[in-house]
């Protein structure tokens, strides 16, 4: 819990960056806008079609989708921006919508009344309809504010940190109370911004110039100090700092750490962990130097973005491969593997299986028609599903996507027969599944590898050199047991990668 | 000084007002009589430009209301709006002072003319300068509403059925009221009603209006005497019609 508490200040900030720059920059482009819209009639359903389809895109996907499209733009495309850009967006449909509808709802008779005593288009707007409109514009500012806090927590995989590292991680690891800090973190923090602006509203309709001030000074400074931590912490993200990435699982956690804390001691430079990154993300993020280091496992790299689908069970000979593509393609280089294999591979509950007679892939074919198979959101797109499928004609009765997380709690307790396990989950023997047997091969090997960015490649040979010795350190079973200890035991990754590196350096 | 030249407005097919011409001279005070539809308001917007003509002309003090721009020309008209329009998000003071405050008036002067005001349309003592519009009484509302029309002193009073919407006692207060003002004030302007009798209290001329077209226009005595027709004689001739019947009534029972 205090371990918990102590990240509080840190994601708050980070979160309130991103939510009240973006209902700023979102207030400041959809007033105008409902404003523009109530005159060039035409405007309108346009405009709040595009507002409508842009809020009908789940919100996760919408902040994923920045980073290619900014990447594509070629401005930073994951961490702040992304996510910033994906908030405003969001932010933008109860705000213009309210903005339309608070405008044309202003009684006809005073909008002419205005005219009539002499106003010109301007002051008509400003002195008459805006005031008139400001209540319900202020509840779509309302509406948005809690909607955008919310979103917010969506940031952490497009690599901005915010409240949703706790959930996101939390979840992963099994931590229950960081799931918990975060949600209470984020409820609490939308009711009181909603607040805020309520007392707005409320102070500036009753013309209380007191109340008002002291509200607008409140948000002030909330901006004030929010701001200065922004500005002062896109000035630094520039320096020397060694990012390392981490993807959204237990095993990434532990050796993000793993070798954050190597690197400081053996380099003395400055580092930081960018956790629960988007599987693509974490890629993309690496080539364009905007992390400098992070685990992948050489199938993914061979079936996802090398495309190959011939079964390449040799793991020197894929490693080969990877090495090279990574090099010429990305500029990306290969610095050692860790010494374990992390694949995909299928597994049921070891009664189940016995009772029926399988302990191969090849003995799933004939009664698959009766089994429902669980995986998490990538696996039945991935090249290796289709391999699987195809290699030994498996025709299940239904497939499951859910979270990896839930996938091992799924199968023990029988409400999926058969999952897409990572083989170095401390779950399979806690729920005592069964890895079934590969023998086709189509699965490729899937070893655990240290990526190393192009810009810390040509400018930190001590940093790749620190990274080199970590080459062949883990074993599965060790992996497997740390995996076990932060998601089983309870303990916090943090200290499972310390005592590992006390271990190693003895 | 108001002259209305050949002005008319349609729409579609339909043609609101129908090349209508009058003038009106400086001090007078010219009611537009007619049924609903006839197209009072669409003349009585005309002068102000909140409707723009499809023909015709307005020249207020000999110049064309078409030159002025629509703004500058609006804040010299005081207009008083059959549904009053009060801003319910300013205070009574705020109201009155509108035409003021975007005529850039300092903060004092217009406080003191805010107050001359309320007195003028007999809301002071009583009703004070900041309460809101939604407080007071529809009669209370409309005294705003000429309190605003007249704030600027302008040259020119437009006023559409002002008093339309009250009831018969509170209307003959303002009626009272009113016409202690345009006396005091030496106003010129169209009023425009439907009722005749208010038409007879409070009008120099009276211009009677159907279809769009000005039937005829003079004195209530010019009327009386020779109207252009009977549906003219019909409009005149019911109040008088009235007020003999009630007349007897009265000498029936004291008798
Ligand atoms: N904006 C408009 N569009 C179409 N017809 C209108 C419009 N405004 C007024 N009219 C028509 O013009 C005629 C005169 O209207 P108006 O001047 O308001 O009459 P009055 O004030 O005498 O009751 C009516 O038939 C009315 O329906
Ligand atoms: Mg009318």
């Amino acid at each position: 819990m205090i371990e918990q508490l102590e990240l509080l200040p840190g994601y708050l900030t980070a979160h309130l960056q991103l939510t009240l720059f973006a209902l700023l920059i979102g207030t400041l482009v959809s007033v105008p806008a409902g404003v523009l819209i109530t005159r060039h009639r035409w405007l309108e359903q346009p405009v709040l079609g595009v507002a409508s389809v842009i809020q009908t895109i789940p919100s996760l996907a919408l902040l994923a989708l920045m980073v290619p499209a900014l990447a594509a733009l070629g401005f930073r495309s994951i961490g702040f921006f992304p996510a910033f850009i994906g908030l405003v967006l969001y932010s933008v449909l109860p705000i213009l919508r309210n903005t339309v509808a608070g405008l044309n709802g202003v009684d006809e008779a005073l909008v002419e009344a205005a005219r009539g005593v002499g106003m010109t288009p301007g002051q008509r707007l400003r002195r008459v309809e805006l005031p008139l409109a400001m209540p319900v514009i202020l509840a779509g500012i309302r509406t948005s504010t809690v909607w955008t806090v919310g979103v917010a927590t969506l940031s952490t995989p497009v690599g901005a940190p915010s409240l949703g590292n706790y959930i996101f991680s939390g979840l992963q690891t099994r931590n229950l109370v960081a799931v918990l800090v975060g949600c209470i973190a984020a409820a609490a923090l939308a009711l009181v911004l909603d607040g805020l602006v309520w007392a707005l509203g409320a102070a500036v309709l009753r013309r209380r110039q007191g109340w008002t001030r002291a509200v607008l000074a409140t948000i002030a400074l909330l901006y004030l100090f929010t701001g200065a931590t922004l500005v002062a912490e896109l000035r630094t993200s520039n320096t020397d700092q060694v990012v390392v990435g981490a993807k959204t699982f237990t095993e990434q956690y532990i050796l993000s750490e793993i070798m954050s804390a190597h690197i400081g001691t053996v380099t003395g430079a400055p580092t930081r962990i960018l956790s629960s990154l988007g599987s693509t993300v974490a890629f993309d993020a690496l080539r364009a130097d905007e992390i400098d280091v992070y685990v992948d496992y050489s199938g993914t790299v061979w079936a996802t973005l090398m495309q190959r689908h011939t079964t390449a069970t040799n793991r020197a000979e894929v490693l080969a491969g990877v090495r090279k593509f990574l090099h010429d393609e990305h500029g990306i280089e290969l610095v050692g593997s860790l010494g374990f294999e992390n694949a995909y591979a299928l597994a049921m509950p070891r009664a189940q299986a016995k009772a029926l007679g399988v302990t191969r892939i090849s003995d799933l074919t004939a009664p698959a028609a009766t089994l429902t198979i669980g995986g998490d959101y990538e696996f039945f797109g991935r090249p290796e599903w289709k391999a699987i499928e195809s290699a030994y004609q498996l025709q299940f009765d239904e497939q499951r996507m859910m979270d990896s997380s839930l996938m091992y709690q799924a199968a023990g307790s029988g409400q999926v027969d058969v999952i897409s396990a990572f083989s170095t989950d401390g779950r399979i023997s806690a729920y005592d599944l069964l890895v079934l047997d590969d023998e086709l091969g189509a699965i490729p090997p899937y070893d655990a590898i240290i990526l190393a960015g192009p810009r810390l490649v040509r400018e930190r040979p001590d940093v790749i050199a620190a990274l080199r010795q970590l080459t062949g350190t883990i074993d599965a079973d060790h992996m497997r047991q740390m995996n076990r200890a932060v998601d089983q035991d309870g303990a916090g990754v943090t200290s499972v990668a310390e005592q590992f590196l006390r271990e190693i350096r003895d | 000084m108001i002259e209305i030249q050949n002005l008319s407005k349609r729409y579609g097919d339909l043609i609101a007002v129908d090349d209508l011409s009058l003038h009106v001279e400086a001090g007078e005070l010219l009611v537009l009589l007619g049924g609903s539809g006839s197209g009072k308001t669409t003349t009585l917007k005309m002068v102000n430009r909140l409707i723009e003509p499809t023909a015709g002309r307005v020249m207020i003090d000999g110049q064309d209301v078409g030159g002025i721009a629509p703004y500058e020309l609006r804040r010299g008209i005081g207009y008083v709006f059959q549904r009053v329009g009060l801003f319910p998000h300013m205070t009574v003071g705020e109201n009155i002072a509108i035409s003021l405050t975007l005529l850039g008036w300092p903060p004092p002067r217009i406080r003191d003319r805010v107050a001359e005001l309320l007195e003028l349309v007999e809301l002071s003592p009583g009703v004070s300068a900041d309460r809101r519009p939604s407080d007071l009484s529809g009669g209370q509302q409309q005294r705003v509403g000429v309190a605003r029309g007249l704030a600027a002193a302008p040259h020119v009073m437009l006023l559409d059925e002002p008093f339309g919407a009250l009831d018969p006692l509170t209307r003959d207060r303002l009626q009272q009221s009113f016409l202690r003002i345009r006396k005091q004030l030496e106003l010129t302007a169209i009023f425009v009603t439907h009722d005749m009798a208010e038409a007879l209290l409070v009008g120099d001329r009276i211009g009677i209006m159907r279809d769009g077209k000005l039937i005829q226009i003079g004195t209530p005595r010019d009327l009386l005497r020779s109207p252009a027709d009977d549906y003219v004689r019909q409009l005149i001739e019911t109040p008088m019609r009235q007020a003999q019947v009630v007349d007897a009534l009265l000498e029936d029972t004291s008798s």
